[in-house]
């Protein structure tokens, strides 16, 4: 019997350049939504951790040890990317890891980039790393994070297309601006 | 022509233009106004309303006479301000309100109609006979109206918008906000200094004074490149902030791509969104003209846009230049021209013992009372004490005092305030949260004063913002008087205008005065005074004082008209940048989607998702054979859909029962594991607000599909009760929507086609209709639900998304090798119509569990959202329509949605109408049309016949009132 | 306008749905009297000044929150989540539940009692 073929949500598009910026599909790894039950915050996080090494983040905050990331997604809950802990006491856990389309922006200032898209002050000096924020991209719903000079940033993966095509105009107009 | 070494454009740079047909010659830094007044041209434009010769009257953003159209291929901009233009290499632009040419326009017969056209003469004129109004004066009036002309093109070029935010944004780069911006970055805020012009530096460029020694020009510039360098300033030029909103919120248009040739995916302009802490308005003040008679020829000019045309662009105005003020200010344009070796005619000076100490004749308590040449000013008039003279002169500049840039300091309900010191309106205070005013945008003119202004303004605004300001001291500036004694319109015969733009004179604005439009808003309204693209920027007050007099108000009784967003237009195009064609909003794909196109499936929106209307085989030519193809091969073979796009919620936790009882109105704490169950969402008003399957996966773990339509409303829904109603309730929830691709496999040959793929078979009687539980697919750990919206035996089966296109592929194929396939949203529909099932058609917002047949489903013994108000009087009954279904009687053509049901032999009107139609089919099955619908007291009337109209589609024929269910009404296929 | 959220900090209006007056989260006993149930559904002030409302945080962390805010200067006062600290875990009822409490735990203003007003101006 045939296996199923697996395809990423971009289906390995190639990588776009337009000046200095770059943008292409990342692999998140599996993605679990962990989320305190009410009033059990603190037993999901000592949960989480002795599961993955990381606890529950602060608003707007990303975690990390080794290859897994615990990243702020809403109250009292994060989605853990890199790993799937089951069976956490104070804690429901989701799979997610192909609701999730990660799209990776690389190139000096990329905050100019997403903030044609973004309504959220994402300077370095504002969102540096270690910050992720939840946020609409477009029209999109999105989680946005810090990665370096650049940004990883995760959309429903049925609209991971009019992501791509979204930053990629907004990568050529930002170009364009410094090319005329 | 261009004075030699004067000015800040780079002559050593030419770049060709054309205007109207012909090649002239700029430089780097002019803008379209200055490079033509340098070439010679003075005729710029007709006016509005008499097409009357007009030129340029200011060198800034407030024009209201050189409005332009710029070309670019076959696109044109119009009404593109020849002062705020950049000129660059290939430029094309044209004179508009005009035919056939700018000097022979045949509509200037208006001018000598004028007396026909004051204020108020349409609605006096075109009032009678009411038949006219559409079909004979609207036509004719809107031919004739308007300035510029759109290509009618779609505009294909680019737009941006944008957020941006920092501590302090300093709006307007002249002395007083170099220095805002300068003490406020100095201290460590973060700043956006944004300017509309294409160089910093404000008034300062026009002028030949000195600020701490240096030429003011390079002053600005050296503080600029110091602000430039700070990684804590952001410098906008070319930036208009249009508009003061709530919670410091600014609204800001860039130019981007304006100002040079058009190129691929460079924007035109860009409109920003600043957030600021705190905002200092720099906005400066904008000079004001005198009405007097014939004021509008071109060659009468602003003062200062003279001064700014001289200083700034070594631009040559005119050969005997003569200034009308009633101010001091105006004095050093005369000086400046002299110093240059200009011919100053005379300087007018309206107050009675003004210095008359010149190198040039100084006419002092005189007035200009009217001026000649048809094309261009020739001469003026002059009326002094000993009487008066006419003065050869080709350029009048005038200055009736300044008007502060008050506007944004009102755009939230704010009411300027009169100074009688400066005679103008000031900002008032604390009008805009967080706004503050600096310079000469609150009457403080002289250079001293604005730079000490910006400084102490911007000082205060970093200390607020909890910077400590590092001592600054102001720069040794020229501090020069600038008395002003108001003067707003020269009293004697012919036309005085006020709105240059849209041909408004003082006998109009009196008019309206005489005819009781005496509320400044009324005048407005009824002369048309400050409608125009410039909206009265330089007329507005001129026109109220006039008023003021004309009711024997003072001014600030009068006041001023309400001040609003935007200060200069915005295009709609830069507003809602982005939101064209594939950016108007996210497009959803399934997995299958590729799969689906390609067996040539045409793929139509449900909300943001394209899905599959049908999958044409060859041979079908029409939508109707392949559905009616797809129907037959579900009911008889098996058939393959994609249903990923319901939304489906993941809901955990030892609570999570009990959230469900409190969600639906029928109980799932009853469920047993690996069971599903139909439930039926209220909103609290005791409307339907979705419907579903939720299955039990585990003693705490359910999966909730909603529809299509409303899984975003569930969600928010859900998010709402578990918030208000119970916090503490151990349960949490997700969607998972996009995590899973599901397919329903239906059809007699389902599980026939399944067992080919799952590593388990399943048995009809080990997994009866409403089983779920886990499978394996080909290795793929998935989930299968034995649920149906064909009538059919039917399964949904899911795995995670990656896999969803593979497995799509491979189902299709195992069906049609079985006789069956891909079955798309046609069929979907005919195949639920047939059974009676509802959609969103049916639940619409305004149903009841009772009106569709699911009262009995609002359990007795539980509370639920919306159950208390169902049981209000008048949501149950006889009176309320109730889902039935339809079939026409005999052969009919067509049936649709929207048309409505009456009885038979009444008549058919709104009183009369007993229902309407929802859903319609053509059932291949049954062999005609069938339609779901609402009918009153409609479940007491199954075998009624009622009459169906749609007048809209010419439908009105006989219908039999019957049971929604259709098909296979015990449901022995479901459960085979 | 700009809306701080408690969790995700300031942010655009936008970002937010709005859903009408807070009174709306005090959802009365099911048995409650019919007038109780149609004053809770359908009968809201209008205030010029001071009002509390419910926004959805829609394109962010999907919390509803409580604003405080003026609706003559558009100013908002005081943003609070509507639901209080995770709960204690003991549940709690579903209906009748008081928001007042809620909202004394998530440092709010109590609601001032509904009252209809007396006619502006005039004799009295």
């Amino acid at each position: 019997m045939p296996s199923l073929i697996a395809k990423s949500p971009l289906d390995g598009v190639e990588p776009a350049s337009h000046g200095p910026w770059r943008l292409s599909e990342a692999d998140p790894g599996p993605i679990a939504l962990v989320a305190a039950l009410p009033g059990q915050a603190a037993r999901a996080s000592a949960a989480l951790k002795k599961a993955t090494g990381l606890g529950l983040p602060e608003a707007n905050r990303i975690v990390v040890k080794g290859g897994v990331r615990a990243v702020w997604s809403g109250r009292e809950q994060c989605l853990v990317l890199g790993a799937m802990p089951t069976d956490l006491a104070g804690a429901v856990v989701v799979d997610q890891s192909d609701g999730w389309a990660m799209l990776r922006l690389d190139g000096p200032a990329a905050d100019r980039v997403l903030s044609r898209l973004v309504p959220v002050d994402l300077r370095p000096s504002h969102f540096g790393e270690g910050q992720a924020c939840r946020a609409p991209l477009g029209h999109m719903q999105a989680v946005i994070l810090r990665a370096g000079e650049g940004f990883e940033i995760l959309v429903f993966r049925s609209m991971a297309k009019t992501a791509w095509h979204e930053i990629e105009t907004a990568m050529r107009q930002l170009a364009a601006r410094s090319h005329a | 022509m261009r004075i030699d070494g004067k000015g800040l454009v780079d002559r050593s740079t030419t770049l060709g233009f054309r205007f109207d047909g012909r090649d002239y010659v700029g430089h780097e830094g002019d803008t379209l106004a200055s490079a033509l007044l340098a070439n010679g041209v003075r005729l710029f434009g007709r006016s509005f309303k008499y097409h009357r010769p007009r030129g340029v009257l200011t060198a800034g953003s407030e024009e209201p006479n050189a409005l332009v159209e710029v070309l670019e291929d076959a696109q044109k901009t119009p009404n593109v301000r020849a002062t705020v233009q950049e000129v660059f290499a290939g430029l094309q632009a044209q004179s508009q309100n005009r035919w056939p040419s700018l000097s022979h326009d045949i509509l200037a017969v208006n001018d000598l109609l004028s007396p026909f056209f004051s204020a108020g003469f349409y609605y006096k004129t075109f009032m009678w006979p009411r038949a006219f109004w559409e079909r004979i004066y609207e036509p004719a009036i809107r031919r004739a109206a308007g300035l510029g002309a759109h290509s009618g093109r779609h505009d294909e070029a680019a737009d941006e918008k944008a957020p941006a935010f920092c501590d302090l944004l300093v709006i307007g780069a002249g002395p007083s906000g170099l220095m805002a911006a300068l003490a406020a970055a100095r201290a460590g805020a973060d700043v956006i200094l944004a300017d509309e012009d294409f160089r910093m530096g404000g008034r300062l460029l026009s002028a030949t004074e000195e600020v701490a020694g240096q030429p003011a020009p390079d002053w600005a510039a050296s503080v600029v490149e110091e602000l430039q360098g700070m990684a804590n300033v952001r410098l906008m030029p070319r930036t208009t902030v249009t508009g003061a909103y709530d919670g410091g919120t600014y609204g800001a248009l860039e130019r981007v791509g304006l100002h040079r040739p058009a190129a691929p995916d460079l924007p035109r302009e860009c409109f920003w969104r600043i957030v600021a802490r705190r905002a200092i308005l720099c906005a400066g003040a904008l000079e004001r003209p005198i009405a007097f008679a014939d004021n509008d020829r071109p060659g009468v000019m602003m003062a200062s846009a003279v001064r700014a045309y001289l200083n700034r662009w070594g631009a040559v105005p005119g050969k005997a230049v003569t200034v009308f003020a009633n101010n001091d200010g105006a004095r050093a344009l005369a000086r400046d021209l002299v110093a240059s070796g200009i011919a100053v005619a005379a300087l007018i000076d309206s107050r009675d013992g003004a210095s008359t100490a010149e190198d040039f004749p100084v006419y002092a308590g005189a007035q200009v009372i009217g001026t000649r040449g048809r094309k261009g000013l020739r001469e003026i008039t002059v009326r002094h004490s000993a009487g008066t003279v006419r003065l050869a002169s080709d350029c009048l500049a005038i200055s009736g005092g300044w008007n502060p840039s008050v506007h944004l300091s009102c755009h939230m309900n704010g009411r300027p305030v009169w100074s009688p010191e400066i005679a103008a309106f000031v900002p008032a205070e604390g009008a805009v949260p967080g706004l503050t005013a600096a310079g000469a945008a609150r009457g403080r003119y002289s250079t001293a004063a604005c730079l000490a202004d910006g400084l102490e303004a911007g000082r205060a605004a970093a200390r607020e913002l909890g910077f400590k300001a590092p001592p600054l001291t102001v720069p040794v500036a020229e501090d020069g008087a600038c008395a002003v004694t108001p003067l707003w319109a020269v009293a004697g015969r012919g036309r005085a205008w006020l709105d240059f733009a849209n041909d408004v004179t003082v006998k109009d604005v009196k008019l309206a005065a005489q005819e009781n439009y005496a509320s400044v808003e009324h005048m407005k309204r009824y002369t048309t005074q400050g409608m125009a693209p410039d909206q009265g920027k330089s007329s507005n007050i001129g026109a109220l004082a006039v008023l003021a007099d004309a009711t024997g108000r003072g001014i600030a009784e009068t006041g001023t008209t309400t001040y609003r967003p935007p200060y200069s237009p915005v295009s709609i195009a830069a507003m809602g940048a982005g939101g064209r064609a594939e950016g108007f909003a996210p497009q959803r794909f399934l997995t299958s989607h590729g799969a689906s196109v390609e067996r040539g499936a045409p793929m139509i929106e449900a909300g943001l998702w394209y899905r599959p209307s049908y999958f044409p085989r060859p041979g079908e030519t029409t939508w109707r054979e392949a559905c009616d193809r797809e129907v037959a091969m579900v009911r008889d073979a098996v058939g393959v859909a994609d249903v990923s796009t319901l939304g489906k919620i993941d809901i955990q936790g030892p609570d999570a029962a009990r959230f469900l009882d409190l969600l639906y109105t029928n109980t799932f704490s009853t469920l047993p594991v690996g069971r599903v169950r139909y439930g039926l969402m209220l909103r609290e008003d005791g409307h339907v607000l979705d419907d579903g399957t939720t299955a039990r996966l585990g003693e705490n773990h359910f999966l909730m599909t909603t529809t299509t339509a409303a899984a975003g409303l569930v969600m928010r829904h859900m998010d709402f009760v578990q918030q208000a109603h119970c916090p503490g309730w151990q349960v949490r929830f997700a969607s998972v929507t996009e995590h899973w691709a599901q397919f329903a496999v239906a059809g007699p040959r389902a599980r026939e086609l399944l067992n080919t793929v799952l590593d388990t078979p399943v048995k009809g009687e080990a997994f009866p209709f409403m089983a779920c539980g886990p499978v394996g697919v080909q290795g793929v750990a998935g989930r299968l639900f034995r649920i149906s919206f064909s009538g059919e035996e039917g399964y949904e089966i899911a795995v995670p998304a990656r896999h969803g296109e593979a497995l799509f592929r491979d189902l299709v194929a195992r069906a049609e090798a079985l006789g069956g396939g891909p079955y798309g949203m046609e069929a979907l529909n005919v195949l639920r119509i047939e059974k009676g099932f509802i959609t969103h058609a049916e639940i619409h917002g305004r149903v009841t569990a009772f009106d569709i047949g699911m009262a009995r489903m609002v359990s007795a013994k539980k509370d639920c959202i919306g159950k208390a108000a169902a049981t209000r009087p008048g949501l149950s009954g006889e009176a309320r329509e109730q889902l039935v279904g339809l079939r026409p009687v005999g052969a009919v053509k067509a049936m649709q949605a929207g048309a409505h049901l009456f009885n038979p032999g009444e008549d058919v009107t709104r009183e009369t109408d007993q229902g309407y139609v929802t859903s319609t089919c053509y059932s291949p099955t049954l062999g005609g049309f069938l339609a779901l619908g609402f009918l009153r007291n409609g479940r007491a009337r199954h075998g009624e016949m009622v009459r169906l109209v749609d007048h809209l589609r010419g439908l009105d024929y006989l219908c039999e009132v019957s049971d929604p269910v259709f098909f296979d009404p015990e449901g022995g296929k479901l459960r085979a | 306008m700009r809306i701080t959220c408690p969790l995700c900090g300031e942010r655009d209006r936008r970002e937010f749905t709005y859903y009408g007056d807070a009174v709306y989260a005090d959802r009365p006993a099911q048995d409650a009297q019919m007038a109780v149930w149609d004053d809770y559904l359908h009968l809201r002030d209008n205030p010029a000044g001071q009002t509390r409302d419910l926004w959805y945080h829609e394109t962010g962390c999907s919390s509803w929150l409580v604003i405080t805010r003026n609706t003559v200067t558009h100013a908002v006062v005081a943003t609070a989540l509507l639901a209080a600290d995770g709960g204690d875990g003991a549940g709690g009822a579903a209906s009748g539940g008081s928001i007042s409490a809620k909202l004394k735990r998530s440092g709010a203003k109590k609601p001032a009692a509904r009252k209809p007003r007396a006619p502006k101006g005039g004799a009295a």
